[in-house]
């Protein structure tokens, strides 16, 4: 992903001050934060949108008519305009704010149980994480359908699309992937997968939580059907996600969670549903999460995904070319082209110490099975580090890790 | 604190060569443990004569600690009456959890630092819970969760 040649080239130096967070020691080293793909930082922007928020603005949205709830509703309906533009969807109805991409997969998987008939298949890929895996495995468990996997080739975690369409044709109702990655870094070919399956009237469901903070999206141009991304992984607040679905298929959709805010009228017997996103917006939402949110995407925005998504993608490439010297070293993904994320195996070094040496380091990592469980297993390894980077990442510190690491990789194997 | 002092020369060196590391074919107690955190796993096997672990060995794939841990153990339970056997995982437990070495008994003592590093904990006492399981027979996946 390059930016426009005339694009202005961000100050990356003096975008890493926008961070508090990343100005402090650990264990008597200066912090180097290499976990984004689990959560990014926050910039300053988006702490002060929420204070500012708590101390002026705070109020329940939609029922109340006085001044406080009006500012609040509008803040709310505010952010979901302002994601439905971040990723180009037609309308903000399209747009349900959810607890982040696993509630928004799990509001897909859940509320389908109704569409979903015995010798139905669902299609998803080797590579997904435990969250567009298990739901899945749920619905096939409620309805008697069938699970089937694009397979991963092998260490270097293209997906093996010789099969895709074949696959498609064995009755496949939904097929869900990942757009990047979480343990491999690849970047799926969304376009092709979505245009793949609409040639066999597939809905499809991209999980763009890698992505949708690195990456421009545009989910009609990649004629999606449903696309889940995460608040946290994206300079914004925990606790709010984005599902975006087309509003036709979420018009037909049975609602997921029943209470307030998702009903039109209420009897003692039944109900009828609020219109679309009200319908799959039960309860309180996370009204000050949504405020936060819009601050993060102005944020990024600001500084352009383009522009985001060279700077952390060249940090990976050049950690990776970096740790392949380190000897023992098995790295995952891709060479070329990739997200913004490494993973790897060290021989004689489980994962679990790697990240406890570079914590002593003041390098923050993270080690495990990075909820892919199966993916590993056909790898034949249990456990990876993975370093992962966002906007506020510097070449300094590649250079840190692979000096780190390497340092591991002889403290462990001797 | 330093590193060294979590990664003592007995838990790097037990790590690189585990003792015991095999199946046991006259094994007569078999239990399994595993981390769901990160993924750790472990097979204990165990061959129990009378009230003596006549002999004892492990397989798994794991962390440093873990592995070491389990490999000390094997190293200590060999002979010993299953009273012995939880006796000897309680005073491990104690330097573990609370930092105290055993003056008497180094090779458990090198585990000590772990106490600082609270979630590693389990990674040490995983193939400790296995074989405890192993030699009660009960053939349950012992589990750190």
């Amino acid at each position: 992903m390059k930016p426009p040649a005339d694009a202005p080239v961000p100050d990356w130096a003096a975008l890493r001050a926008d961070f508090p967070i990343l100005d402090q020691t650990v264990h008597g080293r200066p912090l180097v934060y290499l976990d984004n793909a689990a959560t990014t930082q926050k910039p300053r922007a988006v702490i002060e949108a929420l204070v500012r928020y708590y101390e002026h603005d705070n109020a329940n949205v939609h029922r109340g008519v006085h001044e406080l709830s009006y500012r609040a509703t509008t803040a709310y309906e505010a952010a979901r305009a302002r994601a439905a533009q971040f990723i180009h969807a037609a309308v903000p109805e399209e747009i349900i704010f959810t607890r982040g991409t696993t509630e928004g997969l799990n509001l897909i998987a859940y509320t389908f149980t109704s569409r979903i008939k015995p010798g139905d298949a669902i299609l998803v890929t080797e590579m997904e994480h435990h969250s567009n895996l298990v739901p899945w495995q749920l619905l096939a468990r409620r309805t008697g359908a069938k699970l089937l996997f694009v397979p991963v080739t092998g260490d270097d975690g293209l997906l093996d699309l010789s099969g895709l369409d074949a696959l498609l044709a064995r009755n496949v109702k939904i097929f869900a992937f990942p757009h990047i990655s979480n343990s491999l870094g690849t970047i799926n070919p969304a376009l092709e997968l979505c245009a793949c399956a609409r040639r066999h009237g597939v809905i499809t469901v991209v999980d763009a939580a890698q992505s949708a903070g690195h990456l421009p999206i545009d989910v009609q141009a990649l004629g999606c059907d449903f696309l889940a991304f995460s608040g946290h992984k994206m300079a914004g607040p925990t606790g709010i996600g984005v599902l975006y679905g087309r509003q036709a298929l979420l018009e037909a959709m049975d609602p997921f969670q029943g209470g307030g805010e998702m009903i039109a009228s209420v009897q003692f017997e039944q109900s009828t549903w609020n219109k679309v996103p009200h319908k799959f917006e039960a309860g309180t939402p996370d009204i000050a999460g949504a405020v936060g949110l819009h601050a993060a995407m102005d944020y990024l925005d600001a500084i352009g995904r383009p522009a985001i998504a060279a700077h952390d993608g060249q940090l990976a490439r050049d950690a990776f070319a970096r740790l392949a010297r380190v000897p023992g070293i098995r790295l995952f993904g891709p060479a070329g082209e990739r997200g913004g994320l490494v993973s790897f195996g060290l021989a004689g070094a489980h994962a679990h110490d790697v990240v406890t040496f570079a914590d002593r380091e003041g390098i923050a990592l993270r080690g495990g099975h990075h909820c892919t469980q199966p993916l590993w297993r056909k790898l034949g390894i249990t456990a990876t580090t993975r370093a992962s980077f966002y906007l506020y990442n510097t070449a300094a510190e590649v250079d840190r890790l692979a000096e780190v690491i390497d340092q591991a990789a002889k403290f462990f194997g001797g | 604190m330093d590193l060294t002092e979590l990664y003592q020369s007995v838990i790097l060196e037990n790590n690189r060569r585990p003792r015991n590391f095999r199946k046991l074919p006259t094994a007569n107690r078999i239990a399994a443990g595993n981390n769901p955190v990160c993924g750790d796993e472990i097979t204990v096997y165990v061959q129990i004569e009378g009230d003596r672990i006549a002999d004892i060995s492990f397989q798994g794939a794991g962390c440093a600690i873990s592995q070491a841990s389990a490999s000390v153990m094997t190293q200590r339970l060999k002979g010993r009456t299953l009273e012995e056997a939880e006796a000897l995982f309680a005073r491990f437990k104690e330097i573990v959890t609370q930092g105290k070495p055993d003056e008497e008994d180094l090779d458990l003592s090198a585990f000590a630092g772990v106490h600082q590093f609270p979630a590693r904990i389990k990674c040490a006492t995983l193939g400790w819970h296995a074989a405890i399981n192993a030699l009660h027979g009960e053939s349950v996946t012992a589990t750190t969760e």
